[in-house]
């Protein structure tokens, strides 16, 4: 089967520091998968080559077997890539519904329409919404983002993701900065995404990693340690050795 | 009432926005003796809603706004010197120039963002300033551009001594530059505008075609720009190299920012207030007028984020 998305022998170096070396990594359709490793493993600047924001030093990034590589970032969105960020990246200011219709109007290459009248905006907005009750999220749907409490900002994330209708979810530490109380909220989420959507995630937190995940990539040092199942990554001892190493560190 | 059907309805046309009109229009009658300084603020407004489509909507912070004003200005001058005193054709060709300027610049300098683009700005601005100073020839240089004639609107409505047909020719340019830019701002081009201004990164990551879109906009207000100088240029009958001046430009986000960007309407309050301020100061304070609309902006944005309206905006909420 074609993989959703797949990278090969992908290399980015800033000067001397090789931040990724050698990726060979393959995301299956439907896959959950996802991506540790410690601090300054590389992690960021995978997902930044992968979705384009980063020109990759060598190797080549395919999504859905078409080689994507040279693609700037909102051609390969249009192509089914999503993504959520790491520090919340949203438009602040607009409500909650304005920011997924905005990603649904991308999707639907509504988004440069001029000369349509806003109530043409109907179809758009009515999928959003539509949306938005099926993450449970519809009383919010008015209310600006600024205003909600920073663990429904970190939902607000993947809702636009989801927007975007992607083949390929690729998710930046969802839970980062939420406090355990409220990821609860994004856990459940997160564990209902549709099924056909393959998705990376890349976490800290191991108890979602392993609740989540069918699979696991250990990123160290920008070069991939090992890859399993959650039972043979927990039972590896080069993946205890980083894991133990870096607390003992601490 | 759902969600949707309160955003969509959010869209449409209130009667508030019917009242510059209105006033516009009482103006021409109650004010007989100050049309040419109506038509002056009704060509400022045009100027400042098109900076409020690329400053206030799409979040690009401009110091050169002048250059698209200018270019209007100089090509609908020049056009009427060389070619034909018609003032219609003379407005779209100050437009069709003003955009040509605002595309050609807009594919350079749009790569940039913040500081760098602010200095691109005023950069070609500057350029271009120097280009009709050194171009005499055509543009008349420091003496400006003289013998501008313009013949009657539809070959029927000349321009009179006290100003009438200008101000209505100015309010009917106006109004029609006002429809577009209000259906612009509320159509799906124009909420990926604002969603440019509050999160490019995230626009990047919707799939959106962030550069297009910002130098369709740059372009579009660039138009704008060069019409609201056509104006100039055809009632004044007479271009000066100020129309290409830093002060204009500076003197244009002041409106702005006065009557509150980002709200198509700032423009309107902002200018009006502007230009009849100006008119009163320099009259009580020859020399320092100057300073004291200086205080004012500097109390107006201490004590009133949003300008005028952003003011009203907080009272009416209260």
């Amino acid at each position: 089967m074609t993989p959703a998305l797949e990278t090969v022998g992908l290399h980015k170096r800033f000067g001397a520091l090789v931040v990724a070396n050698d990726i060979n990594f393959r995301l299956e359709p439907g896959a959950r998968h996802a991506l540790i490793g410690p601090n300054g493993a590389g992690k960021t600047t995978f997902i930044n080559l992968i979705t384009g924001r980063l020109p990759p030093s060598a190797g080549r990034v395919f999504l859905g077997g078409r080689d994507v590589t040279v693609l700037p970032q909102a051609a390969r969105v249009r192509r089914g890539l999503g993504r959520t960020f790491q520090i919340n990246t949203l438009f602040r200011g607009l409500s909650v519904l304005e920011n997924v219709a905005l990603a649904v109007a991308e999707r639907e290459g509504r988004g440069g329409d001029i000369f349509r009248s806003a109530g043409s905006r109907r179809g758009v907005l009515e999928e959003a919404y539509a949306l938005l009750q099926r993450l449970q999220f519809a009383e919010d749907a008015l209310t600006r983002v600024q205003e909600l409490p920073y663990g429904k900002q970190r939902l607000v994330e993947i809702a636009i993701a989801l927007g975007l209708q992607p083949s390929v979810l690729l998710l930046d530490e969802p839970a980062a900065g939420v406090p355990s109380a409220e990821s609860a909220t994004i856990i459940a989420m997160i564990e209902q995404l549709p099924p056909d959507i393959a998705v990376l995630i890349i976490e800290h937190d191991m108890e979602l990693v392993f609740r989540f995940a069918r699979r696991i990539t250990v990123l160290v040092q920008g070069r991939i340690l090992v890859e399993g199942t959650p039972a043979e990554i927990a039972a590896d001892a080069r993946v205890r050795e980083v894991y133990l190493g870096e607390r003992q560190h601490g | 009432m759902s969600p949707v059907d309160t955003l969509i309805r959010r869209h449409r046309l209130r009667a508030v926005e019917l009242l510059p009109w209105i006033i516009a229009v009482g103006a021409f009658f109650a004010f007989g003796d100050y049309l040419p300084l109506g038509s002056q603020i009704l060509i400022m407004i045009l100027f400042a809603l098109s900076l409020d489509l690329i400053l206030g909507y799409a979040g690009i912070v401009t110091l050169g706004h002048s250059a698209f004003f200018g270019v209007g200005a100089y090509a609908a001058g020049i056009y009427a010197v060389r070619v034909s005193g018609e003032p219609l054709s003379g407005l779209l060709i100050g437009g069709i120039a003003a955009a040509a300027v605002g595309w050609t610049s807009g594919m350079v300098i749009l790569r940039t963002q913040g500081l760098a683009l602010l200095m691109l700005t005023l950069a070609v601005t500057a350029l271009l300033a120097e280009a009709a100073n050194k171009a005499s020839f055509v543009t008349g240089g420091a003496d400006g551009l003289q013998g501008v004639d313009i013949a009657p609107i539809f070959g029927v409505f000349r321009f009179d001594l006290f100003g009438r047909t200008a101000y209505v020719y100015c309010l009917v340019v106006l109004f029609l530059s006002w429809l577009v830019a209000r259906h612009l701002v509320h159509s799906s081009f124009g909420q990926s505008l604002i969603g440019i201004r509050e999160n490019v990164a995230r626009m990047h990551a919707v799939g959106s075609p962030v550069r297009r879109r910002l130098l369709a906009v740059y372009t579009m207000a660039a138009a704008l720009a060069g019409v609201a100088g056509a104006l100039l240029a055809q009632t004044t009958q007479f271009v000066g190299l100020t129309v290409l001046g830093f002060q204009r430009s500076g003197e244009i986000v002041i409106m702005l920012v006065f009557g509150g960007v980002g709200r198509l309407y700032g423009a309107f309050v902002g200018a009006t207030l502007y230009m009849i301020a100006q008119d009163q100061l320099a009259k009580m304070d020859p020399e320092f007028w100057y300073f004291w609309i200086g205080l004012l902006l500097v109390l107006l944005v201490m004590f009133a984020r949003g300008g005028i309206l952003g003011l009203l905006d907080r009272m009416v909420r209260r």
